[in-house]
C-alpha cells in the first residue's frame, strides 16, 4: 500500500516537473522582453518616445547624437514588403506544386532541396548577395551600388520562401480528398479546382505561413546588414541603400559604449523589432487557432 | 453522337453537345490549366535553383582554398593568411555547447506538451509561447544574450554566454521535432506498457523514449546545425574579431565560423584580397550545416520508407 | 425493358498496383433506371462506380483496362476529355463533401467552373435544382449561410443538388445514404425515386432493403467479380446463384 502512495506520489512529482520545465520558453520569451526594455528604456531620458520612433535622422555617434528610428523603421518595413511581393508568390506556388502537381518521385528531390535552401546559414546567403549579386546588379541595372534594398530583397526571399512553402504544404495537403473529388466530380478542370476549393479550404493556414515567413524576413539580419547598404536614409527607389533595424543594431553594438545612449538607444531598437516580430506570430497563432475551431465544427 | 434532350442542355457552354460555342471556352480553361502549371513548375524549380547556384558558387570558389593548412592552422599576418582552425573549434564548441544546454529543457518539454499536458488554457499559452520564441529575431537573442548571461550573470564574452544564448534560440527546433518522434510512437505500446503495471514515467523512459530515440536525435542534430549557422545571437556574446589562440575553457572568448566570414567580407584589411579565405570558410560552414541536415533528411526518408 | 440503352462497361478491369480490384465485368445502365450495385465491403463496387467517371485517375498506382461506353463512345481511352466527362457524369459521395461556401455557392460552382457568367441564370438554375433535389423549402431564406451549418441529410441533399446543377445525363451515387439517419435516408430513396425520370442513376450501396427499395435493376459484386445481375425483384427473390442467396438473406457479408 505505502508503494502504491510513493509511486502515486512520484508520477505528480514527475507531471510538475515537467511542467516547469516546457515553462522555460515562456520564461525565456519574459526574460528577454525584461532585459529589452531595462536595457532600453533609459533612452527616454534623453529623447522623448515620440522622437525615437518618428525621428527621421539617425546619427547615433555625433554630438549632439540623433537617435531618430523611423528610416530604420522604414527600411525594415520596404524591404520586407519588397521581399514579400516576391517570396509569398514564390512560396505558396512551390507548395501548391508540391501538395498537388508533382509526382511522387520529384516530391522526393524537391522537398529536401526546399529543406536545405532553409538550412543555408544566413551569413553564407548574405555572403553571396555581397559578392555575387551586388556586381551583377550593379553592372545590369547601371545602379551606384549592389548593395540596395532589392539585393537584400531577394536575398531575404530565399531566407523566407521555405518557411512558407512547407507551413502552406501542409495546410493544403489537409484539404479533404473529398472537396477535392466533389470538384472534379462536377466537371472542373485540376486548376479550377486548385484556385476555386483548394486554396480557399486553405487560406487561414497559407495566410499563417505567409506571416510567419514575412516575420522571420524581418527578423532576419545578417542578410540585411550583408547586402542592404547601411544608409540610415528614406528610400527613394528599390535601388537605394537602406539601413533595417536588425542591421542597425548588429552593426552599432559593438562600439557602443557601455550603457550609454547609444547602447540604450540599441536595447531600445531591439524592442521596436521585437514587437514587430511578436505581433506577426501572435496573429498568425490566432489564424491558426480560429481555423481549427472552425475546421472542427464543420465535422 | 445522338443524345435525346441535347436542345436544353446547350445551356452550358462548356460542355460538348454538339454546340459549336463550347470550344474556344473549352480551350481556355485547358490552356489556363497548362499555363499556371508550368507557373507552378517555374516556381519550385527557382527555388532548387537558388539552392543550387549558392552550393556550386561557394564549392566551386572554395574548394582551392581547402587545405590541410587551412584546417589544422590558425589565421596568420592579420587574417590574410592561414587557416581556420579557431574558427572550426569555436563553432563546434559553441553548437555542441548549445546542444548540451537545449537539448534536455527541449525533450522534456516535449514529454510534457505530448505525454502529461491536457488540451487547456495552459498547453496554449505554452504553445504560444513556443511559437514566439520561434519567432524572435536572432539579432534579438543577441541582445538578450548581452544583457542576461554577458553581464547580468557576468560571464562576460565567452562559449558558455554564447552557447546558452544559441541554446535557448534552438529551443523551438528541438521541442518540435522530438514532439514529432513522440507522436509517432503508437499509443499501444503505452497502453501495454501500463497495463503491466508501470507507472507514466517508467512507460515514458522504458518504452516511448527508445522507441522515438532516432527522431529525437534527428532533431537534436537540427538544433547544432542551426546554432552552428547563426551569427547575430554570438556577435555580442562569445565570438571575438581575431583570437590567437584555442579556447582553454568555458569563460574563453572565441573564433567561430560565421563571424569570421563576416568579419572577412566586410571588415577586414584586405577584403579583395581575402575572397579565397572567404569562400573557403563559407564552404567548410555550408559543408558543416548542410550535412548535418543531408544526415537527418535522408534517415527521415528511410523512417518514412520502412512505415 | 422499353427504355434505351445508355452506359455500358465491356470487360473491365481494374488493378491497385499487382492487386486486381476488378475482374471482366461487363454491365449494362439503362436510361430512366436505377441500378443497385451491391455486395460485401471490399468488393469492388466503388471502385467499379469510380472507374464509371474515371475518378479512378487520381490514384497513381491504378490501371484499368476494358471499355466503357456511354452513348457508344468509350470513355475510357486516354484522348478523352475527362472534365468534359465530369460535367456529363454526374457524381454524390458517401459522405456529404459540401464546400465551405454559401449554400449558392455551392450549388453554382459547376455552372461557373463550366463558364457561366448570367447572374440572373443561375439564380434560376440554382432554384431549379434545390427544388429538384426537394432541399428549396428548407434553405429558400438562407441561401447565403455557410452550407457547412446544414444537417448532415440536408447536406447530402444539397450534394444532389449540386451534381444536377451541371444537368448530368448519368448520376453515381457511391453509398449516398451511409452516413445519414433514417430519417433522411428516406428522404434522399424518395428523391431518387422522382429523378429516376430524368437520369440514369447508378447507385452503390450495402444496404440491401435500400437496394431493393429504390432500385430497378441490381448487380450483385463479389471479390471483384459480378456474380449476378438483373431485374432487382427477381434478384432479391429468385436468385439463380447459391453466393447471392447467401449475401441477400444475411448469411455473409
Amino acid at each position: 500500500m505505502k508503494n502504491v502512495i510513493s509511486k502515486k506520489f512520484a508520477d505528480r512529482f514527475m507531471h510538475v516537473s515537467f511542467f516547469c520545465i516546457a515553462a522555460t520558453s515562456i520564461f525565456v520569451l519574459i526574460a528577454i522582453s525584461f532585459f529589452l526594455f531595462y536595457e532600453g528604456l533609459p533612452v527616454f531620458k534623453s529623447v522623448s518616445v515620440k522622437d525615437f520612433i518618428f525621428g527621421i535622422y539617425w546619427y547615433p555617434t555625433s554630438d549632439p547624437p540623433d537617435f531618430g528610428i523611423f528610416p530604420l523603421i522604414i527600411g525594415s518595413v520596404a524591404v520586407t514588403a519588397l521581399s514579400a511581393a516576391m517570396a509569398v508568390p514564390l512560396g505558396v506556388m512551390t507548395a501548391l506544386y508540391l501538395a498537388e502537381i508533382a509526382g511522387k518521385r520529384l516530391r522526393e528531390i524537391v522537398k529536401p532541396l526546399v529543406e536545405l535552401l532553409a538550412a543555408l546559414p544566413s551569413v553564407v546567403i548574405g555572403f553571396f548577395g555581397m559578392v555575387v549579386v551586388a556586381p551583377f546588379l550593379q553592372k545590369t541595372f547601371d545602379v551606384a551600388t549592389g548593395l540596395n534594398m532589392f539585393n537584400a530583397a531577394l536575398m531575404l526571399t530565399f531566407m523566407s520562401v521555405p518557411t512558407i512553402c512547407s507551413i502552406s504544404e501542409d495546410a493544403i495537403y489537409s484539404v479533404p480528398v473529398s472537396l477535392k473529388e466533389a470538384s472534379l466530380a462536377l466537371g472542373a478542370t485540376h486548376w479550377e479546382t486548385i484556385c476555386r476549393v483548394i486554396i480557399p479550404a486553405s487560406i487561414s493556414g497559407i495566410s499563417t505561413a505567409v506571416i510567419l515567413g514575412i516575420s522571420r524576413a524581418m527578423g532576419e539580419t545578417m542578410v540585411i546588414l550583408m547586402t542592404a547598404g547601411g544608409a540610415a536614409m528614406i528610400p527613394g527607389s528599390i535601388f537605394d541603400p537602406v539601413r533595417p533595424l536588425p542591421a542597425s543594431i548588429a552593426a552599432e553594438m559593438a562600439e557602443a559604449p557601455f550603457r550609454g545612449d547609444h547602447y540604450y538607444a540599441l536595447f531600445a531598437t531591439g524592442a521596436v523589432l521585437f514587437i514587430f516580430t511578436f505581433m506577426f506570430n501572435l496573429l498568425a497563432d490566432y489564424i491558426t487557432h480560429k481555423y481549427r475551431q472552425t475546421g472542427e465544427g464543420s465535422l | 453522337m445522338n443524345k435525346p434532350d441535347t436542345t436544353e442542355k446547350c445551356s452550358i457552354p462548356g460542355k460538348d453537345t454538339g454546340c459549336e460555342c463550347s470550344k474556344p471556352l473549352k480551350q481556355k480553361r485547358v490552356l489556363t490549366q497548362k499555363f499556371m502549371f508550368t507557373m507552378l513548375y517555374i516556381a519550385a524549380a527557382i527555388n532548387c535553383i537558388a539552392l543550387l547556384v549558392v552550393v556550386f558558387f561557394i564549392v566551386g570558389n572554395g574548394w582551392q582554398a581547402i587545405t590541410w593548412t587551412f584546417l589544422t592552422q590558425p589565421p596568420m599576418e592579420s587574417m590574410t593568411k592561414g587557416g581556420t582552425l579557431p574558427c572550426i573549434i569555436g563553432t563546434l564548441c559553441l553548437s555542441l555547447g548549445a546542444a548540451g544546454v537545449a537539448f534536455p529543457i527541449g525533450v522534456s518539454s516535449a514529454i510534457y506538451l505530448n505525454e502529461y499536458a491536457r488540451q487547456g488554457k495552459t498547453l496554449r499559452i505554452i504553445r504560444l509561447g513556443i511559437n514566439n520564441l520561434a519567432g524572435v529575431p536572432s539579432v534579438v537573442f543577441g541582445l538578450f544574450g548581452l544583457a542576461f548571461f554577458v553581464i547580468k550573470l557576468d560571464m562576460g564574452v565567452s562559449i558558455l554566454a554564447g552557447a546558452l544564448t544559441l541554446g535557448v534560440m534552438s529551443l523551438p527546433v528541438i521541442i518540435g521535432t522530438t514532439e514529432e518522434a513522440l507522436k509517432t510512437v503508437p499509443d499501444s505500446y503505452r497502453e501495454a506498457s501500463l497495463a503491466l503495471g508501470a507507472t507514466k514515467l517508467q512507460t515514458i523512459f522504458r518504452v516511448v523514449l527508445p522507441a522515438a530515440l532516432p527522431g529525437i536525435l534527428t532533431g537534436g542534430i537540427l538544433g547544432i546545425s542551426r546554432s552552428a549557422g547563426e551569427t547575430a545571437p554570438i556577435m555580442f556574446t562569445a565570438a571575438v574579431f581575431f583570437s590567437p589562440n584555442l579556447p582553454s575553457s568555458f569563460f574563453d572568448e572565441v573564433m567561430a565560423l560565421p563571424y569570421h566570414i563576416y568579419v572577412l567580407a566586410t571588415a577586414g584589411t584586405e577584403i579583395e584580397a581575402t575572397r579565397p579565405l572567404q569562400y573557403g570558410t563559407a564552404l567548410v560552414l555550408i559543408a558543416l550545416v548542410l550535412g548535418m541536415n543531408m544526415l537527418t533528411i535522408i534517415y527521415r526518408a528511410k523512417l518514412r520508407r520502412n512505415n | 425493358m422499353n427504355t434505351s440503352l445508355k452506359m455500358r462497361s465491356k470487360n473491365l478491369n481494374f488493378f491497385y498496383g499487382d492487386f486486381q480490384a476488378l475482374d471482366d465485368i461487363s454491365l449494362e445502365f439503362y436510361e430512366k433506371q436505377v441500378t443497385a450495385l451491391i455486395g460485401p465491403s471490399g468488393c469492388g463496387k466503388s471502385t467499379f462506380l469510380r472507374c464509371l467517371n474515371r475518378m479512378n485517375d487520381l490514384i497513381p498506382s491504378a490501371r484499368v483496362d476494358g471499355r466503357i461506353y456511354l452513348d457508344d463512345s468509350d470513355i475510357n481511352l486516354p484522348a478523352v476529355d475527362v472534365v468534359n466527362l465530369r460535367s456529363r457524369i454526374g457524381m454524390v459521395f458517401q459522405k456529404p463533401n459540401p464546400f465551405p461556401k454559401s449554400i449558392f455557392d455551392n450549388i453554382a460552382y459547376g455552372l461557373r467552373v463550366n463558364g457561366v457568367k448570367d447572374r440572373s441564370y443561375i439564380t434560376l438554375r440554382v432554384e431549379e435544382s434545390l427544388k429538384r433535389a426537394a432541399l428549396w423549402e428548407e434553405v429558400k431564406d438562407r441561401l447565403h449561410n455557410s452550407a457547412l451549418g446544414l444537417s448532415g441529410g440536408q447536406q447530402q441533399r444539397l450534394c444532389i443538388a449540386r451534381a444536377l446543377a451541371v444537368e448530368p445525363e448519368v448520376l453515381l451515387m457511391d453509398e449516398p445514404c451511409s452516413a445519414l439517419d433514417p430519417i433522411a435516408t428516406q428522404k434522399i430513396e424518395e428523391l431518387i425515386h422522382e429523378l429516376k425520370t430524368g437520369y440514369t442513376i447508378i447507385i452503390v450501396t450495402h444496404n440491401m432493403q435500400q437496394a431493393a427499395r429504390v432500385s430497378d435493376i441490381t448487380a450483385f459484386f463479389y471479390t471483384g467479380k459480378i456474380v449476378e445481375s438483373g431485374d432487382t425483384d427477381t434478384l432479391f427473390t429468385r436468385p439463380t446463384f447459391k453466393q447471392t442467396e447467401d449475401y441477400i438473406t444475411g448469411r455473409f457479408g
